[in-house]
């Protein structure tokens, strides 16, 4: 789709690198401890580790919601954390997230929603007349469609199911066209058998798309099952990086604590 | 229950509330003994109404034409000064919200509601009738500073309350601060900014019979003329015709909401 290749990042490799990265919100008490790591490829990686270890915080740091304190992050081979002001805007219409509690606008339709992801492209001017490009309207419809909600389109967000709102929140992410996407606990608001929808749908988007995904992620079992690479944090820090097959109860019991709960 | 424990009364009772509440009944009653605000003063009083009614029955529509363009000018009036005055208070308003703005806006944007809302609208319009002189510009000029006050600090205040939620969305999908306002922000407030414009006009309009008492235009200036002489058929028709004009708004005002209502 030409409308796609237009908005390619800088045409580097689609890629995450994450290095020596701190955040302290109280000086001297810092919640990440010095992360490094790197994903690149039509990678889905999951984060694993208890709450409070900084999970949030390390995503929010890749697009600068929260301020790093120190480290480098680069996005397709732009540092991002030397990125402000314009720059910065700039850089994140190539990060897509996806959030726990979906941050739709609520009174606005599922189209409305959807472009929303394009509001870094266009001016103010348009975005007050709502005047979106014609190639954004239609690529907007055919990723509603892609997430399964094309009976949906017109409806407001407030009438649509937990899952259903989730998917509005992968299409807005896909709608900047990223060269990455995050999801911060994009499942934890779901019951079960959403949950599982979604993971796939988001694994699929990484293959569609040929981005990386990169998932926190409460439920390992869910994580093992749907990603390639599980990340996992404890106390601020990686203590395991690899293949779902590589994570044992023993690597489990040493992220989360103790091991009555891994039986 | 088997134990003959004393059970502890979920309600605290507390002495002090009580007082309170007794000094606060004193007080009252001494109050309305100094006022003279007594039931024979009361009954006094009601034979000087009856008169005062007697007089203004039957109504006196035969000066309608005065009637008539005095109302006009009134709703001139209360139009002009709703349109800039909402018009002005929804920038003030959204520079006030403490939770998109930081401190360097808010405070002049608070200080601007602060000071429309510190007056009366009387001692507004007595204000400007000496700075621009007898006439409408005087009571425009006043609801004007008015409606500031009123629609901007409840526009700030249901700004505050919005889940800033999708804001962080759009700021993570690079939008520029005017888009995130125009597609995060005004959604989440517009039905409740609709609510408070209509209520403003229908308050602007109330006001606007007023502004004329101290000679700010409107229909107000001939209202008070009739006071003062004794013109009390006239005053009724006058009075008649106010109420009249606020129903009718007010009618109006239910369906813009109705429109705008989700």
């Amino acid at each position: 789709m030409s409308a796609e290749l237009i908005n390619k990042g800088n045409g580097a490799t689609r890629s995450l690198l994450v290095e020596n990265l701190e955040k302290e919100y109280v000086k001297g008490k810092p919640v990440l401890k010095g992360l490094s790591f790197e994903v690149s490829g039509e990678e889905t990686v999951g984060i694993i580790g208890p709450s409070g270890t900084g999970k949030s915080t390390l995503l929010r740091c890749i697009n600068r919601l929260i301020e790093p304190t120190k480290g480098t992050i680069s996005v397709a081979g732009q540092e991002i954390t030397s990125c402000a002001g314009k720059d910065l805007r700039m850089a994140r219409r190539h990060i897509g997230m996806v959030f726990q509690e979906y941050n739709l606008v609520e009174r606005l339709s599922v189209i409305e929603n959807v472009l929303c992801g394009r509001l870094g492209y266009i001016p103010v001017w348009r975005a007050w007349l709502r005047k979106f490009e014609e190639q954004d309207i239609t690529r907007a419809f055919k990723l509603i469609n892609h997430v399964g909600l094309s009976e949906f389109a017109t409806q407001r967000a407030d009438s649509l199911s937990g899952g259903q709102r989730q998917r509005v929140g992968i299409a807005r992410a896909m709608m900047q066209g990223p060269d990455i996407i995050m999801a911060d606990e994009p499942t934890s608001s779901l019951d079960p058998k959403t949950s599982v929808e979604i993971m796939e749908l988001l694994k699929k988007v990484s293959q569609t798309e040929h981005i990386p995904v990169i998932i926190n992620i409460h439920d390992v079992t869910l994580a093992k099952r749907f990603c390639d690479r599980i990340i996992g944090m404890s106390k601020g820090k990686i203590i395991f990086d690899g293949t779902p097959s590589e994570l044992k109860d023993s690597h489990l019991s040493e992220i989360y604590g103790g091991e009555d709960w891994l039986s | 229950m088997t134990t003959n424990e004393r059970v502890e009364s979920p309600f605290k009772s507390s002495w002090a509330v009580r007082f309170g509440w007794l000094l606060l009944a004193a007080y009252v009653v001494y109050a309305a003994n100094a006022l003279d605000f007594t039931w024979s003063r009361f009954i006094e009083g009601l034979g000087n109404g009856a008169e005062f009614l007697g007089e203004m029955i039957p109504p006196n529509f035969e000066r309608w034409k005065l009637l008539v363009e005095n109302l006009i000018e009134t709703i001139e009036i209360a139009v002009i000064a709703s349109a800039f005055g909402i018009g002005l208070s929804l920038p003030i308003g959204m520079c006030s919200a403490r939770n998109l703005m930081p401190d360097w806006v808010t405070w002049p944007a608070r200080t601007i509601i602060a000071v429309c809302r510190s007056f009366h609208p009387v001692i507004f319009a007595i204000l400007f009738v000496k700075a621009v002189g007898f006439g409408p510009l005087a009571g425009i000029l006043t609801l004007i500073f008015l409606s500031i006050g009123f629609i901007g600090k409840l526009f700030a205040e249901a700004i505050e309350e919005i889940s800033l939620k999708p804001v962080e969305a759009m700021k993570a999908a690079g939008a520029p601060f005017m888009s995130v306002l125009i597609f995060a922000v005004l959604p989440q407030v517009f039905n409740r900014f609709i609510g408070f414009a209509t209520y403003q006009f229908d308050a602007n309009l109330r006001n606007s019979t007023m502004v004329g008492i101290v000679g700010a235009g409107g229909i107000g200036g001939t209202l008070f003329a009739a006071f003062q002489r004794f013109d009390y058929d006239f005053l009724a028709a006058i009075l008649i015709s106010i109420i009249a004009l606020i129903m009718l708004s007010e009618l109006i005002s239910v369906k813009i909401k109705a429109i705008f209502n989700d």
